[in-house]
């Protein structure tokens, strides 16, 4: 951190002359109470644009109007919340009120489903393979990082170049004699490829938390495991598997509230399209918010989506604490 | 005292051919499973570094070659020639001639199928009538950087990368000051309500922006910061993760320390800044880092508070320019690889701290 250091100087310097006017403070409120001065701005922030907005989303949750200020707002009760269930079958997004809210959110739900999926697998197969002892690993690891460091924006518009239709990956479809894909414009594939570019910038992330995991695994667990006389399979099957899973369990989790939150690289990648294929629950929260104004709506959206995080958040409390009294 | 940002650092490889041969699972034969070790990270390597790769390759191409199908691997570009009597450089092509010679000519204009063509040593002839099928262009290899110096040039670039240095940096910096301090109130004090203080700011850890946009954007607009950096900047500042982050690492700094320092007469801000800071520096670095990507790569939240421009940070004037009808591909891939520049400098450099740093605290 040598090079940091003239920089760190120069901080403190900055910092040391705040006491002028601190030191007189200290000697007014008393020592215990600069406590309160010192999380002072955090607080002030973080109630002013993170806690006070969670509060007023409920407001917004249950009044209707053009306005996004408060005062101007008629209140509605659950009429918003009763307009996005109202539904015959839940199924088919035909019968119900609000149409594209539940295509977003069966959308949502396929998308979570497989993209967690494919994120545990792959994560879990290469932080296998990252484990062993191989030539390069550090140049594997940082390869299979490095997406992870990518803008959203700028994952997007890598795979867009790749997937377009005079793109490269039709290029060599051709070549090797087949058919040019429309990757981008058939809902079945948009979708398909919204859900591999996701599991492409991610899975670096997991990949290293397993890769932790793995390592903090005692060797003598093998070694007795081998005088027992385990082969490759038991012992990954009654060693790894079984002292990897607390960490599985947070990588299942953690991609699990990322996924139900996609937006970034899919509003990029498709727009939300063709037609609903690709629209997600953030994105329908976003567009009937910002671009149809129904304010109401939007936010009686995000309570639902919020339940679902709190729910998901809670069963991992529960779970974390589960496997940790195991 | 523990450290708790080195405790899962990878062991220490040391490569080699010998080591290769004698380290392998099982001893010294090659296994079907290292085999298909390797097999699996060199496809890997290929699916994850090749997009990369084929944007950055792509970006040096010319405008026409970038629509071209099948696309060539390489940059590259038509060879010009300038021709006396012509304002513009002509481009060049091998032509099939009928008597079956080939002969590098001239492109004057083309209408349909047929090009008019002129033998560059000699203008003065009359052009002849040529089948375009029967003309090859001539092309050469160049890794220009054009594309860049044309991007740069017409785009308001320099604007957006101004505005994301701006957020980036200012957010880092106050981020920094903000949890660092809150993070010692929380650690190195006991008062009322810290531990209910301490669970409210964690139980919106798992809050998203997504969550609260309506209600966040109202407060934005109320303060006036709609169209204004400080609207990217300041909402994320007091991020809980930080806060938690910090905290954590600061529980690990004895309180003696303190004590002894309070004794000598050091005031609570300093014992804060020359104390405290200095002994957490591992665990603002790794938050340090962290904010800079978060910041940098930030999306959602700026496209809602920024729809002037000139105030576009560079993720959203770069979604603003892709979606166009008609993308303009040899603005937006040079733009997209200068986007991505920064950051992969960052990871190159600073990768252990960043790679260890996830896999202690699990945060992104």
């Amino acid at each position: 951190m040598s090079p940091l250091r003239p920089l760190s100087r120069a901080v403190t310097a900055v910092l040391g002359v705040a006491d002028i006017v601190l030191e007189p403070l200290q000697n007014r409120i008393g020592l215990r109470r600069m406590a309160y001065f010192f999380l002072l701005p955090n607080l002030l922030i973080f109630g002013i644009f993170i806690l006070f907005p969670m509060l007023l989303n409920f407001y917004y949750g249950f009044t209707t109007g053009e306005s996004i200020l408060p005062q101007n707002r008629e209140f509605v009760g659950t009429q918003n919340l009763a307009k996005l269930l109202d539904c015959q079958d839940f199924r088919n997004p035909n019968t119900c009120n609000e149409d594209r809210f539940w295509r977003a959110a069966g959308n949502t739900v396929v998308f979570v489903v497989v993209e967690v999926t494919l994120i545990v697998v792959f994560s879990l197969a290469t932080a296998l393979a990252l484990n062993r002892k191989i030539i390069g690993r550090g140049f594997f690891r940082s390869v299979f990082f490095y997406p992870v460091l990518l803008s959203p924006v700028v994952v997007a518009l890598i795979w867009k170049w790749l997937l377009q239709q005079d793109g490269l990956l039709n290029a060599l479809i051709v070549s090797a004699g087949g058919q040019r894909q429309p990757f981008l414009i058939d809902s079945g594939w948009a979708q398909f490829w919204a859900i591999i570019v996701g599991v492409w910038a991610q899975m670096g992330f997991y990949t290293l938390i397993l890769l932790a995991g793995l390592q903090s695994i005692p060797p003598d667990l093998y070694e007795a495991g081998e005088i027992d006389g385990a082969n490759a399979w038991t012992s990954f099957r009654f060693i790894t598997l079984p002292m990897l899973m607390p960490t599985m369990f947070v990588v299942l989790v953690l991609s699990l509230i990322r996924a139900v939150q996609i937006f970034d690289h899919v509003f990029v990648l498709t727009g939300g399209g063709p037609g609903t294929a690709t629209l997600y629950l953030v994105q329908y929260i976003y567009t009937t918010a910002f671009q149809s104004r129904n304010y109401g709506l939007a936010a009686a959206a995000s309570l639902l989506l919020a339940l679902v995080l709190l729910v998901l958040t809670v069963t991992q409390l529960r779970l974390g604490r589960r496997a940790e009294a195991a | 005292m523990s450290q708790p940002f080195t405790v899962t650092r990878t062991a220490p490889y040391t490569g080699g051919v010998v080591a290769f041969l004698t380290r392998l699972q099982g001893g010294s034969r090659f296994t079907t499973s290292d085999l298909l070790t390797y097999a699996y990270l060199l496809i890997g390597t290929v699916v994850m570094f090749a997009p990369v790769l084929w944007l950055v390759v792509s970006s040096f191409k010319q405008e026409r070659e970038l629509t071209a199908f099948p696309p060539s691997l390489l940059p590259y570009w038509q060879q010009t020639v300038a021709v006396p009597g012509y304002e513009n450089p002509l481009d060049l092509y091998d032509v099939t001639l009928e008597d079956g010679t080939v002969k590098r000519l001239a492109q004057i204009s083309r209408v349909g199928i047929n090009a008019q063509m002129i033998d560059p040593e000699n203008p003065d002839a009359p052009p002849i009538t040529v089948n375009i099928r029967q003309r090859q262009p001539v092309r050469y290899l160049n890794f220009s950087l054009q594309n860049y110096n044309e991007a740069i040039v017409k785009f308001p670039f320099v604007t957006y990368l101004t505005n994301s240095v701006i957020v980036t940096v200012v957010a880092t910096a106050l981020t920094l000051l903000i949890n660092s301090m809150a993070a010692f109130g929380l650690s190195k004090y006991r008062f009322k309500g810290r531990d209910v203080l301490f669970v409210v700011i964690l139980s919106t850890l798992m809050v998203p922006v997504s969550v609260i946009l309506i209600p966040a954007f109202l407060v934005i607009n109320q303060v006036g910061w709609v169209n204004n950096l400080l609207g990217v900047i300041v909402p994320g500042a007091a991020t809980p993760t930080g806060v938690f982050l910090l905290r954590q690492y600061m529980l690990t700094i004895p309180d003696e320390l303190i004590e002894s320092a309070r004794i000598d007469g050091a005031t609570e801000w300093r014992i804060y800044w020359q104390i405290v800071l200095p002994l957490a520096a591992p665990a603002l670095a790794v938050l340090a880092i962290f904010s800079v990507m978060w910041r940098w790569n930030d999306f959602l939240w700026p496209l809602i508070v920024l729809s002037r421009t000139e105030l576009f940070t560079l993720q959203v004037g770069l979604n603003a320019f892709q979606g166009d009808l008609n993308v303009q591909w040899h603005y937006i891939l040079p733009m997209t690889v200068l986007t991505l520049l920064p950051i992969t400098v960052v990871f190159a450099f600073l990768q252990r701290y960043i790679t260890t740093g996830i896999a202690t605290t699990g945060l992104k």
